[in-house]
């Protein structure tokens, strides 16, 4: 595999543990050991599907050995809406409304990789303003997703107010999406050649006040937990994942890096400007809880650096400046214009009604979300409908790493790791 | 032991002592309403012209830009007698259902007279799901209660080009 030719992990390095911990059987199911199957003392439990730590609606059944978890099967499906199903019945521009709601704490990310797929079957060119601009709506919606995730981590183990401190600036970033898509969640924001709509002048400045903000508030965070006895020893050395086998198991994202394999798509496989911008990929080696936590915090500290680039380039551009291709078969034409050019009307009702054609093909796009490798894959048969939409789910794969994380964890600690992970059930179950 | 523990802890709780101090960011919600920005995409509304007459003329461009298709539209033709709309035709039947609605706003960016805006009104919710079928009449009457808006010139311009018109 060429990823992982590229980016061998660092001979030298302490080695999380010895050889594989990935189940033989089956690298998604913790089997009873020989020696314990058929013992009355192992009790079975279900550990949800409605249980407040589960990050949704996720049941594990797991087999207890006093406190030791010795066997775990996780049950999925619960979510299943039909997303991908769904999008073959609707026309390329409605189906924009429905990846953001697949993962609905990085909504823009799966809007963006959606929409991408698009733009690249269309060849469209995208103006360098709402590139920028996408940009710093995505790596807003990356803190925006970390905070969620560390708020409710801190939640589950009983460190309350930290999910109300982290609530403090994820309030703050759905009012900088409110201000300038309309809503403050599945925005629809990003359209096939670019934006919806033109920036509000009055989003510069309040994001500014963020960007200085949020570095303070990530130092707020770490004071109030990274010494803290109780999170450190609920923390560290907990659901072990060593590089190779989080690289046999497919991670991605935090928590492949905090396993010490050094990799971003962001920085490996460019997408956007993000060869443009400045900023560090985060890499931890221990593979831990703390570590997947430490990763987070950095890269909440890593988005503030790219908005800040995003915002000084944004500001450069003329008031007035292209927010979206001038391309009148696929984007909607000037509002003023229906009322004047006949032309225009009938583009208006073709796009709307039949919605446009997308030439025949079939295309691989991947973005670096919150949670790691997010891929679209999107087969065109020419029509104004796809014919096949399949999402590469970053929450599903690391999922499928609680067996191997969990070798000899106790029951208090499986929430500990299953929350690190990173999960969204609905994007797990789509 | 006790030696890392006790100071570890203190900062811990520094954290939240100093908070005290700070104005509490708490919105009271029920009895003040934080002012949305002119952006947001609220509960639908229908528009009339400045002689009474409906915008409206039951194109049903809206019903077929609805991705969760939750709007009915059945039009009628207007007569002498009967004129309600400002075209040749009328929506004799208009229906949003908002519990389907997913507020993307595309029935505003498809409608072609300016005839549907989402409004600014996020207080839409109701005991019984039949009660959020939103018929013409529900959708033409003004919102009781005001929301209050952010100021429109910072936080909307340039005015989004699908409400210029309307």
């Amino acid at each position: 595999m060429a990823t992982v030719e590229r980016h061998p992990v660092q001979p030298g390095k302490q080695l999380i543990y010895e050889g594989t911990r990935i189940p033989p059987r089956c690298p998604t199911i913790l089997d009873v050991p020989a020696h314990l199957a058929g013992n009355e003392d192992i009790n079975q439990i279900n550990f949800g599907p409605n249980h407040p730590s589960t990050h949704g609606v996720l049941r594990l059944v797991v087999d207890l050995d006093g406190e030791l978890v010795v066997g775990l099967r996780a049950v999925i499906g619960y979510l299943h809406t039909g997303f991908e199903k769904t999008m073959e019945q609707k026309s390329w521009w409605k189906c924009i409304t429905y990846p953001e709601r697949i993962d609905y704490l990085s909504f823009q990310t799966n809007e963006l990789v959606f929409v991408l797929a698009i733009e690249r079957l269309l060849a469209l060119e995208v103006p360098e303003k709402a590139t920028w601009m996408r940009m710093c709506l995505l790596e807003l919606n990356r803190i925006h997703s970390h905070l969620v995730w560390l708020g409710t981590a801190c939640l589950e183990l009983g460190a309350i107010s930290m999910f109300w401190y982290t609530f403090r600036e994820r309030d703050q970033i759905l009012d900088l999406s409110e201000m300038v898509c309309g809503t403050r969640m599945h925005t629809r924001y990003f359209q096939a050649g670019g934006l919806a709509e033109d920036i509000p002048t009055g989003f510069y400045d309040e994001c500014w006040k963020f960007v200085e903000q949020m570095p303070k508030a990530v130092d707020q965070y770490e004071d109030m937990v990274d010494r803290n006895r109780i999170w450190l020893e609920r923390t560290k050395g907990l659901g072990l994942l060593s590089a190779d086998d989080a690289i046999a198991l497919g991670q991605s994202g935090p928590c492949l890096r905090a396993s010490g394999v050094d990799w971003d798509l962001r920085r490996d496989q460019p997408y956007l400007f993000y060869d443009r911008v400045y900023f560090t990929v985060c890499t931890r080696e221990h593979g831990d809880v703390w570590d997947r936590y430490k990763v987070h915090m950095d890269e909440m500290r890593q988005s503030v650096r790219i908005i800040a680039q995003c915002l000084e380039q944004l500001q450069k551009f003329e008031p007035g400046a292209p927010w979206i291709a001038d391309d009148r078969k696929v984007v909607l034409p000037p509002r003023e214009e229906l009322h004047t050019s006949m032309e225009s009307l009938i583009h208006h009702f073709k796009i709307v009604t039949e919605g446009y054609r997308v030439p025949e093909g079939e295309i691989y796009t991947t973005i670096e979300s919150p949670r790691g490798e997010m891929g679209c894959y999107v087969v065109s048969d020419g029509g104004a409908k796809p014919w096949r939409v399949k999402f590469r789910a970053p929450s599903f794969v690391a999922l499928q790493a609680t067996a191997t994380c969990m070798h000899e964890a106790l029951i208090a600690d499986m929430i500990a790791i299953a929350g690190s992970l990173d999960t969204v059930m609905g994007e797990v179950d789509r | 032991m006790a030696n890392e523990l006790i100071p570890a802890t203190l900062k811990g709780f520094a954290v939240t002592f100093r908070e005290i101090f700070k104005k509490p960011i708490t919105q009271q919600y029920p009895e003040v309403k934080r002012p949305v920005y002119p952006r947001f995409r609220g509960r639908h509304q229908l528009h009339l012209h400045a002689n009474g007459l409906e915008k409206c003329v039951g194109c049903s461009l809206c019903a077929a830009a609805c991705p969760s298709d939750c709007i009915r539209v059945v039009a009628d033709e207007n007569t002498a007698d009967n004129r309600v709309s400002a075209g040749e035709r009328y929506a004799r039947i208009y229906e949003i259902n908002l519990s389907r609605c997913i507020f993307c706003g595309y029935c505003e960016l498809a409608c072609p007279f300016d005839a549907i805006t989402l409004g600014n009104e996020y207080e839409i919710s109701e005991y019984s799901r039949d009660d959020l079928i939103y018929t013409k009449d529900m959708l033409l009457g003004r919102p009781v209660k005001k929301i209050p808006v952010a100021d429109p010139s910072i936080y909307d311009t340039p005015v989004p080009y699908y409400k210029t018109h309307s």
